[in-house]
């Protein structure tokens, strides 16, 4: 009989091992799947995990796994600072949209001037309509403790319709010959995110290291992070050492919220370049999974940042490559996940295998 | 006490890292009330656990009747005539009692049978309780009579009771002593658990006393002082807490008309509380559990905010401060719940010594932390007190409850509190280390520290506290000096608790 004993400590060795372990499981039990579907396990493990790094496309690859890792990465710091105090911010992707939407604004009203306070207006803005979106479910809970997982959630909706509206109204480029979406801010140099196109750099990298910086020693050494780790940990101890928990949500939603929209405003001013129908690609529902993949550390959402953004785009190649069905990329994904959750267990558990007791 | 109802013989239980009983026998006749004796994790428990089915011994026997026992599962020791009530209740406080006692038999018979035979048994034995009245209305007392009579509708011939005046009143432990004597008298056996040797005294006819697992002695209570019992317990000679002659200051707390709403249903509401601390004095504040203790305690705190000038410390308002803003002034809390409030279970000790000491020990400067000054701090504690762990980066889950309380009380008595408030200071805590808490709390009392000690062990509030009140339904009593104060008048202090008189024998 298998029996689960809780530890007295949760073990240190255990919570950095499981992500390398379920990353393991994953290979083996994905390379399994692709077998059954036809496809050589090591070939397609190879082209998803190998070939974007070190194949023989590489140079192509590499700028985006920056390209696909920088908005993951900005997101999922945001996103763990709520998760760690059990504040649930899930509308990240229409805070992300809210973002593109003021900061392509602001820079588009000054098209066609060229000045160097246009780029940094636009940031300002970015993070502005991100942080405002987010204020909504913060503020409602607060005042009338609504839940913030579905005020959020629903946000994502109206937000999307928002961004349909803009692309086919206000924004609309007029010089498109009726084409719905904006004039594209790549050929407008005062409003452009890039720093280095061909390596894939642009200023949504240089803000996702700057904030996983700041969300460390936000987390280690300040006391605003100390009273996120504690309400998340035990919350009456948290009142009782004096943590303001309506200042909390406000602060944990409007920081997620101004970094999904600066996630926002960085890519539609570089890699994709205009505002359109189809902007959003599911950045802010993956940077919940990349968050909890890097378990809620900003060392770890950077490494799982980078994981993820590998298995999108080895899985594309798979896809192309190999003739994997999407599907099955996903499922392939889902995995990894479904593996680190599992295994989480045996940070605070230790499984043994008892002799059932003889009554 | 003729014949023999159950005989434990060298019953042994191990446990990773601890050996809970190591070779204990005694016997219990029909008809004894026998009480079992011991420090918080003398063994106790682990010992009636394994009579009632729960843990299996590895080595011993035990013989009921004269027939082996050894049961599997509860509900064979059940079957056996073997009843328990449990220190914790498992109630469920939206269900009426009727339906509570149905819940635990395995064939409940019809509600209206059932409610009748819960009349009849609760007359019967002197415990008046409505079969309809909803759990979540009832006062401690009243749960603890509901888990009696479900365990004498099964008709035990060993009832097992554990702690079971530890949420009573003194009128109220008086109605249950009565039904006890008559479960006696009608030749049912009874294992009584306590740590109280008062109570032990009047009631019992054997005592077993267990200590570190092993049994060290057996006594006939009524023949032997409490003084020599507890010292049986403890194993070594008592230290009694010694209270210095001391000089009243000016006031510190003023408490008036303070009055917070529940904050839950089944919570219980501060009702115009009025109370006044002087420096150098300790308030004693007894009263049943549940009776607004927690509530109390949260609104000295700051975690529950009230009108500004209901509560004043040395003469400033500070009823609209929050706990950060309060300890900054010197008042200084610990509540009664060590995991989730007092501390945070999963947090390192030195996390938890920065959890209230950030402002007084100057832990942080413009918010950034200092994880070294910290450290040092819970090492300061973890030495003043006598903090058994190995050190200051393990969690506050490892620690067993009397070192965490150890640790969560020394945290505020070594930040210099000039108002302290603490509730039930040394709950689950072994004797020798209680005292040392008690000496602590009378310590800063003699420096001139104003002292508000919730607690639910009277014989603690008798020692310590200077004046003693109340607390009954959220009401607090006017306080009375402790010196002379007597057994009946505590009780009437606390009293209001419902069913007070004693139902028709």
């Amino acid at each position: 009989m298998i029996v689960m004993e809780k530890r007295p400590q949760p073990s240190r060795a255990w919570s950095l091992a499981t992500p390398v372990v379920a990353v393991l499981a994953t290979m083996v039990f994905g390379g399994l799947l692709f077998g059954v579907l036809g496809t050589n396990p090591f070939v397609a493990i190879k082209t998803i995990f190998w070939d974007p790094i070190f194949g023989e496309f590489a140079f192509y690859y590499r700028p985006q796994l920056l390209v696909k890792g920088a908005p993951l990465v900005l997101i999922a710091i945001g996103l763990s600072l709520g998760f760690k105090a059990g504040i649930w911010n899930i509308g990240a992707e229409g805070q992300y949209i809210m973002g593109a939407l003021v900061g392509a604004g602001v820079g588009l009203a000054f098209y066609p001037l060229d000045a160097w306070y246009i780029f940094p207006l636009m940031v300002i803005a970015g993070a502005f309509g991100g942080w405002i979106w987010a204020m909504i479910p913060a503020v409602l809970k607060v005042k009338f403790g609504t839940n913030e997982i579905l005020v959020s959630l629903m946000l994502v909706y109206v937000a999307e319709q928002l961004l349909a509206s803009m692309s086919l109204g206000l924004l609309k480029n007029p010089e498109g010959f009726g084409f719905p979406g904006s004039r594209n801010l790549n050929e407008y140099a005062s409003a452009n995110s890039w720093i280095l196109q061909d390596a894939g750099m642009h200023w949504g990298v240089v803000a996702a290291l700057i904030a996983v910086i700041f969300a460390y020693v936000l987390l280690n050494r300040h006391m605003l992070g100390f009273q996120i780790r504690l309400t998340g940990e035990a919350p009456r101890a948290a009142r009782f050492a004096g943590v303001n928990p309506a200042r909390l949500i406000l602060f944990c939603l409007g920081t997620s919220g101004m970094l999904a929209g600066l996630a926002g405003m960085f890519e539609v001013a570089g890699p994709s370049g205009q505002v359109s129908i189809d902007f959003n690609v599911g950045y802010g529902f993956t940077a919940i999974i990349v968050a909890f993949l890097g378990r809620l550390h900003p060392v770890g959402i950077l490494l799982a940042g980078g994981l993820m953004a590998l298995t999108y785009i080895g899985g594309e190649i798979a896809q192309g490559n190999l003739g994997l069905p999407a599907a099955a990329i996903q499922v392939f994904q889902g995995m990894l996940l479904f593996f680190l959750l599992a295994l989480d267990l045996l940070t605070s558990y230790r499984i043994r295998f008892a002799k059932k007791e003889v009554a | 006490m003729t014949d023999t109802l159950l005989s434990i013989r060298g019953l042994t239980k191990a446990y990773p890292g601890v050996v809970a009983n190591n070779d204990v026998s005694f016997d219990i006749g029909v008809g004894e009330v026998h009480a079992l004796l011991g420090e918080n994790g003398a063994g106790k428990s682990t010992l009636v656990k394994m009579i009632y089915g729960l843990v299996k011994p590895d080595t011993g026997e035990m013989v009921l009747r004269g027939q082996p026992f050894a049961p599997p599962e509860p509900r064979a020791a059940r079957a056996d005539g073997i009843a328990m009530v449990f220190q914790h209740f498992s109630l469920f406080d939206a269900l009426n009692v009727a339906e509570n006692i149905a819940l635990g038999m395995e064939t409940p018979p019809p509600m209206r049978d059932l409610a009748a035979r819960i009349r009849e048994v609760s007359e019967t034995y002197g415990l008046p309780l409505d079969p309809f009245r909803t759990v979540g209305d009832l006062s401690a007392g009243e749960r603890q009579r509901v888990e009696i009579i479900r365990c004498l509708l099964q008709d035990p011939k060993l009832l097992i009771m554990d702690e079971p005046t530890s949420v009573l009143t003194p009128q109220e432990v008086e109605i249950l002593f009565q039904t006890l004597n008559k479960l006696r008298s009608e030749g049912t056996s009874i294992l009584y658990i306590s740590h109280k040797l008062e109570e032990i005294r009047t009631l019992c006819d054997t005592a077993t006393i267990l200590r570190l697992g092993q049994k060290v002695g057996t006594c006939v209570p009524a023949k032997t002082t409490a003084r020599d019992m507890a010292e049986m317990m403890v194993g070594s000679t008592l230290h009694t807490p010694e209270r210095a002659g001391r000089d009243l200051g000016e006031v510190a707390l003023d408490v008036s008309g303070l009055s917070v709403p529940s904050p839950s249903a089944f919570g219980t509401a501060l009702k115009n509380v009025h109370l006044v601390v002087r420096q150098g004095e300790v308030l004693g504040i007894g009263g049943v559990a549940g009776n607004g203790q927690d509530e109390l305690l949260n609104a000295l705190s700051g975690e529950v905010r009230s009108e500004n000038g209901a509560i004043k410390m040395l003469g400033d308002p500070i009823g609209k401060l929050g706990p950060k803003a309060r300890r900054g002034l010197g008042l200084l809390t610990a509540p009664e719940e060590r995991l989730g409030h007092a501390a945070a279970p999963d947090m390192s000790l030195t996390e938890n010594a920065l959890l209230t000491g950030s402002v007084r020990e100057n832990l942080e400067t413009r918010g950034f932390l200092k994880w070294g000054a910290a450290q040092d701090f819970a090492e300061r504690i973890i030495n003043a007190f006598d903090v058994r762990t190995p050190g200051p980066s393990n969690v506050a889950r490892s620690l067993s409850g009397g070192n965490l309380q150890k640790f969560v009380i020394g945290r505020e008595v070594l930040q210099n509190p000039k108002v302290l408030v603490v509730n039930q200071p040394t709950w689950g805590v072994d004797a020798s280390a209680a005292a040392s808490i008690r000496q602590a709390i009378l310590d800063l009392a003699a420096e001139g520290c104003a002292v508000v000690c919730i607690s639910q062990d009277l014989d603690e509030l008798m020692e310590i506290s200077d004046r003693f009140a109340a607390l009954n339904e959220g009401r607090l009593s006017a306080p009375k000096p402790t010196q002379g104060l007597s057994v009946d008048e505590i009780g009437l202090m606390m009293g209001g608790a419902h069913g007070m008189e004693v139902a028709h024998v």
